[in-house]
């Protein structure tokens, strides 16, 4: 049952953080919007601010709450690359991903959100399944 | 618009993100596992944020405005078209490979790890190829 509060709690503060964001200047908590809207801009500023934010938060789980540091991704550089670019490509394409049609999209009832989240949910299942199908077969 | 609630906004993300495990890539893979050894937890961060913004952002949008800014920047496309699509299951299927999304991949950037930039330098190479690859596949279907 513990293991399940961290998770419960970490959930309730990220929906707390997109209505903050939402209800102060009316924006929506997409990252992958805010990290390329950071660089492209216009209204850098409250990007570059919110991504501080986001380390700043991190700081504080690991370094003053204590919670302990995951252990680096198992996958090799090449496939880490290769997620990145489909991750960089999708949402782009797609307009959001987990944060900005997951979490703000599905409270505002968005269609579209919706049927985003149903997809890449899916297709992280799907890929999921693949990479243990060849994980078996190579070990 | 003012610019300091979004720091305020970006800290309860980061917090959110890291005690709920979102930033370890092994739980979220774990989480994808639904036909192996399952790892349920992430369930209840994805649960937990949507109760919350599911109740109360309707009753944000009741407001004429914001408190800081002059108006709402709501996405205004409202079509359940191929973009969409085509660009979720790019998405997922780079989530699936690393376990990582841009919000958990921003946040491990504190631990140091390779792995992290490698990916993280690639995402935001593969956002400025976006264009390209929309115009390629756009041309391509004909």
């Amino acid at each position: 049952m513990n293991q399940f509060i961290a998770p419960l709690a970490g959930g309730l503060l990220l929906g707390l953080s997109a209505i903050w964001l939402l209800i102060s200047v009316g924006r929506v908590a997409g990252i992958s919007g805010i990290v390329w809207g950071s660089i492209t801009g216009p209204d850098r500023n409250w990007r570059w601010l919110f991504i501080a934010g986001l380390l700043l938060g991190g700081a504080v789980t690991h370094m003053l709450i204590g919670q302990s540091i995951p252990s680096p991704s198992g996958a090799p550089l090449w496939l880490l690359a290769m997620s990145g670019m489909l991750v960089g490509i999708g949402t782009r394409m797609g307009g959001g991903c987990t944060s900005g049609h997951g979490v703000c999209g599905l409270g505002r009832r968005s269609p579209r959100s919706l049927v985003a989240t149903l997809t890449f949910m899916a297709f992280g299942v799907i890929t999921v399944f693949v990479l243990q199908l060849i994980n078996g077969v190579s070990s | 618009m003012k610019a300091w609630p979004a720091l305020v906004s970006g800290v309860l993300f980061g917090l959110g993100l890291t005690l709920s495990g979102m930033s370890d890539t092994a739980k979220v893979q774990g989480f994808l596992n639904i036909t192996g050894d399952w790892v349920p937890d992430l369930i209840f961060v994805m649960g937990g944020a949507v109760v919350v913004t599911v109740l109360l952002t309707p009753l944000v949008l009741k407001r004429a405005a914001p408190l800081m800014a002059d108006s709402f920047s709501l996405p205004l496309t409202a079509a359940l078209d191929r973009r969409l699509i085509t660009g979720a299951i790019l998405f997922g299927t780079g989530w699936g490979l690393s376990g990582y999304c841009p919000g958990p991949a921003v946040v491990s950037l504190l631990y140091g790890y390779k792995s992290t930039f490698v990916f993280f330098i690639a995402m935001l190479l593969g956002m400025s190829l976006e264009g390209r690859v929309s115009h390629w596949l756009s041309h391509s279907e004909r």
